[in-house]
Formats: structure tokens, sequence, C-alpha cells
């Protein structure tokens, strides 16, 4: 298997066009799911009973394959960007749902008397207390959430979009390797550098996680 | 949408469909073939390794971002991949689907063995009993449930995603999603989507009760460590 270095040369707008198309795929799916999973987790958190149904849903949307999501959309919204949005997020709400869950019940009960005794409102507790303390858990669901879409935007090649997954498609029907290689290799890089700058956003915010770790 | 269900009921329940050398039984079987293999070379690889490391302590940084490595890579792209190396044979779908299952299973592996109460591991050292002894007699029993989380989640993805077999001209419940698909057929399509997820969500209360059985005689302040 010989790797051909002149076809990456006279490729690359194209390959600069994939990647980005490729991100914003993945980027939007992430966003979209968090938006939609924060509510859902609230929720999940504080009623019970509701809690066991949405997490066994997520679940179940898990088991079906990646390919017939996006076949199955098809109907809705047709060979678009949008399917392989709404494909992905799908996805992502599996873990983003789950940890931001388990983020919410991690916070001690004590720290959440104390905030009441002190008369803080249940809204302005969740925001100012439990998400903050919750976001390590939460942050670990983004960066696997986003790292997941990023090496799943390829499935939605046999759709017709799939960013940098239209290489293999291509490589595959040309039985020609070198495109398949170079589409691996930029969505492990994008992987890598996406998840990079997630533990920095991380860091940035949680403050009080640094000088703890400092200390000890 | 009711006409779309009714066609996929007649689908799923027709005798024909279920028969033969290319009905719903021969490919189902050949799923679970695809699926099952991988998962038990996976956990032959990863169990291993995550025991290892959550023994020793060491090589915790190196695992970790390994298994995130491991998440991105691109499933499709690996077994184009290996597809074209290795000509027609099942080599591209079993590297692809362990690939795939190694991460979760070496993940949770390391967390259940880090979970360990130190404590309980320095009694048992205390007691005279030999490192294989702490790690086959102490951590591993209260690791289970932890590893048996991993292999749950990693069997789940790999039935999920055996169904890439049928792209690179083999079986398993996947020819129906990429038939179906070449066909503009979706009733084929969305039966072979069912039925995948049928066998993933089977065969993960399959695990999970088998996963009770185990733990049927165990104390409960045991089953939270």
């Amino acid at each position: 298997m010989s790797f051909d270095w002149e076809w990456v040369g006279s490729h690359r707008d194209d390959l600069a066009t994939l990647t980005v198309s490729h991100l914003q795929a993945a980027l939007t799916a992430v966003l979209l799911g968090l938006l939609i999973s924060l509510p859902l987790a609230v929720l999940a958190h504080r009623v019970r009973p509701l809690r066991g149904f949405l997490l066994g849903l997520s679940n179940v949307l898990f088991t079906i394959p990646s390919i017939a999501v996006f076949v199955l959309l098809l109907p809705v919204s047709g060979l678009t960007r949008t399917t392989t949005v709404i494909g992905l997020t799908i996805y992502t709400l599996v873990v983003l749902l789950r940890n931001t869950v388990e983020g919410l019940d991690s916070v001690p009960q004590k720290t959440k008397e104390a905030a009441k005794a002190m008369g803080t409102r249940p809204l302005r507790t969740l925001l100012t207390v439990e998400l903050p303390l919750a976001l390590p858990v939460i942050m670990a669901g983004v960066r696997i959430a986003t790292v997941m879409s990023i090496s799943l935007v390829s499935v939605a090649t046999y759709i017709g979009d799939g960013g940098l997954g239209q290489l293999f498609t291509d490589g595959f029907q040309r039985n020609f390797p070198t495109p398949v290689i170079v589409g691996v290799v930029l969505t492990l890089l994008l992987a890598l550098v996406a998840d990079a700058l997630l533990v920095g956003v991380q860091r940035l915010l949680t403050p009080w996680a640094r000088t703890r770790t400092r200390k000890a | 949408m009711y006409e779309l269900f009714k066609d996929l009921g007649a689908w799923l329940v027709s005798g024909d469909q279920w028969g033969g050398a290319d009905g719903i039984a021969q490919r189902l079987a050949e799923h679970l073939q695809y699926s099952l293999l991988a998962t038990l070379i996976a956990a032959a690889i990863a169990l291993p390794v995550g025991l290892l490391i959550g023994h020793t302590g060491r090589g915790a940084f190196l695992a970790i971002n390994l298994s995130s490595f491991g998440r991105a890579l691109p499933t499709v792209g690996l077994v184009v991949l290996v597809f074209l190396a290795s000509g027609l044979s099942m080599w591209p779908v079993y590297i692809a689907l362990v690939a795939l299952a190694v991460p979760s299973i070496v993940t949770n592996t390391y967390a259940g063995m880090t979970a360990v109460d130190p404590e309980v591991k320095d009694a048992a050292r205390g007691q005279g009993m030999r490192a294989h002894q702490v790690l086959f007699q102490v951590e591993l029993p209260l690791a289970l449930p932890l590893i048996m989380t991993g292999l749950r989640l990693a069997l789940i993805q790999v039935v999920a995603t055996a169904t890439i077999a049928a792209y690179v001209s083999f079986g398993g419940l996947g020819r129906y999603v990429f038939d179906g698909l070449a066909q503009r057929d979706l009733v084929q399509v969305l039966g072979g989507a069912v039925l995948v997820a049928l066998v993933a969500v089977v065969l993960d209360l399959a695990l999970s009760g088998l996963q009770r059985l185990l733990f049927r005689h165990r104390p409960s302040t045991l089953k939270s460590a």
C-alpha cells in the first residue's frame, strides 16, 4: 500500500473544505446536544420517575446503528446537512444526558442545603451552585461527545454528506488508499485538537479545581 | 407513517423473510458471530491491560489517552483502509470492531480498579496476601461491577457497528440496511435497524441479568464499592 503525496498536494483546497465542513457538523451537534440535554438532565435529576425513563430512552437510541439513523431521517430532512446534524445530536444526547445527571447527582446535599439556608432561590442555586460544581463531570461528557461526533460524522458519507468521510467512500470506490489514510489522520487530528481545547476550557471554567490540586 | 409501520410489521414476521441462505435467521447468526467474537477478542486484550494499569497505577495516562484516541478513530475509515490493505477477508470487520470495543473496556476496568478502597487493599496485604492474591481475590471482585459495565457498553457499540460488515460485502443484519439503502427500500432499512437495536437491547439485558446473578450473594456494602 503506497501513499501518494502528490494527490495530497493537488487536493489541498478540497481537504481544507472537507475539514471545515466536518468540524462544523460535529460542533453543531454537540452544541445542540448540550442545549437539549441540560434542561432534560435537570428534569431527570429533580423528578425521579422521569430519570429512569429518560436515561433508558437515550440508551435505546444509542443501540440503533448510526447508518440507520441517518437513512431513517431521509424522509424527514432529505439528503442535507440537517440530517447529519440531527443524527449526530441524537448520539451526543446519550453521553451528555447521562454525564449531566451524574454531575448534578454528585453535588453534596449539604452544599445545596447551605445555599437554601442562605435564602438562595432554587433557580439561582441551580445556576450558581449546582451547575458549576457539576461542571467537571459535564465537561467529561462534552469531551467524549465531541470526540465521538467528530469520529461519527464520516458515517454520513452514505447519505452524501460526511465531511472527511467522503474521502473513505472515494478511496473505497477507486481502490485508492491515499484519501482514506488522509481522512483517518485528519479526523484523528481534529479530535485530538478539539479534546485538548476542551481541557483548556474546563480549566478556565473551574479555577477552584486548580487551586485545590495545587494545595493537595 | 402508519403504512410504513404496517409494512415493517409484515416484513418482520413474514416467514419467507426469516428462512433461507439470506434470511433473517442466517443474518442474525452472522451478526451475533461478528459481535460476540469481536467483543471476546477485545476483552482478551483490554481486561489484562486495564487490570494491570489499575493494579500497578502505572501507565494510566497512556491508557486514557489511548482510549480517547480509539474513540476518535473513524470506524468507516478503518474498515475501508484495512479492506484495501488486506483484500476480501474478515480482517477489516474484526479489526475495526475490536478497536471500537477496547477503549470502553480498558477505561471502565481501570476506573473499577481505582475505585477499590486503598484501605481494603492494605488490609489484604497486612493479612499476608501476595500481589496476585490481592489482585484476584480482592481488587478484581470489587471492581467487577464497573468492569461489567464496560463490557456491556462495548457490546452495545459493537452490535450497532457490526452493521458495517455489509459495506465491505459481508453479511450480518447490516445487509438489510445497505441493500435497502441501495434499493431505496425504506422498509428493509428500517427492519434491519430495528433488528440490530433489538439484538443490542436483548444482549445488554442478558448481561445485566448475568451480572445480577453473579452478585446475588453479596452484602450490599460491597456492592457500592
